[in-house]
């Protein structure tokens, strides 16, 4: 079946990520997954559309929210504390979020998007821009980092006929 | 003695992996990679790395919330 689809055997070793989400804590999986795979000798490509554009700027300002994050805690003191979605509607909360998340991310020894996403580019993860997305919300190429391909749903298809794994974040 | 030592200490996951994998660039074939980690995560990774990627895990051990890896490189 695959064969009549995609023309060629599987490789057991490709992976595609789609990623639709742009927020500092979502940008983590597809980083940490690609960099992985390609280190284990996996051909990697990843297709980022809507919310997921935004892992592709040249500036990356990423934040974390509580909104939609109900199983949302924050190491303090010792104990956790809760971070309930209604305290996203305090002016600044989003910001104090993100800085509290930030900290973390440093104390912990744990990269950066920013050091994982040239980590990506470094080992020849392949990375595609959704061009339908730019037009929706009016960006360019240049907005982006260098060595951005772009694409359509057509093209994620046929990178997914040919990879083993899947996945959407 | 390894042919080159990592000192990962101090980084969380994925960044064991990630400068392993650059640091048997400079190994040669046949040769031995001692990578120091104080991530706990990084046992089972090790081990998950080396037989995807058929580079040999030597031996592993720990001391004192460090553990130390022996990668032979394929």
């Amino acid at each position: 079946m695959s064969e009549e689809a995609g023309g060629n055997a599987i490789n057991p070793n490709t992976m595609s990520i789609i990623v639709t989400k742009g927020a500092l804590d979502w940008a983590y999986p597809p980083f940490i997954l690609s960099t992985t795979a390609a280190a284990m000798g996996l051909d990697v490509t990843i297709f980022f559309t809507f919310y997921g554009l935004k892992l592709l700027f040249k500036k990356l300002d990423l934040k974390v929210t509580t909104l939609g994050n109900p199983a949302m805690e924050m190491p303090m003191m010792g104990g956790h504390m809760e971070m309930p979605n209604l305290m996203s509607s305090i002016p600044g909360a989003e910001r104090m979020t993100t800085v509290m998340m930030k900290n973390l991310i440093k104390k912990k020894g744990v990269a950066s998007i920013d050091e994982l996403r040239e980590l990506a580019v470094e080992a020849d993860v392949r990375l595609i821009a959704c061009q339908m997305t730019l037009d929706l919300f009016e960006y360019s190429k240049d907005d982006l980092i260098d060595g951005i391909e772009i694409g359509g749903a057509a093209t994620y298809i046929e990178v997914a006929t040919q990879s083993h794994i899947n996945l959407f974040i | 003695m390894a042919d080159k030592v990592l000192d990962a200490k101090g980084l969380n996951c994925p960044l064991p992996i990630l400068k392993a994998k650059k640091a048997l660039k400079d190994v040669p074939a046949g040769g031995t990679l001692e990578v120091l980690s104080t991530d706990p995560g990084a046992v089972a990774d090790f081990q998950a790395f080396a037989r995807t990627t058929g580079n040999e895990l030597v031996e592993h051990s720990e001391e004192g919330g460090v553990y130390t890896f022996l990668l032979r490189k394929k």
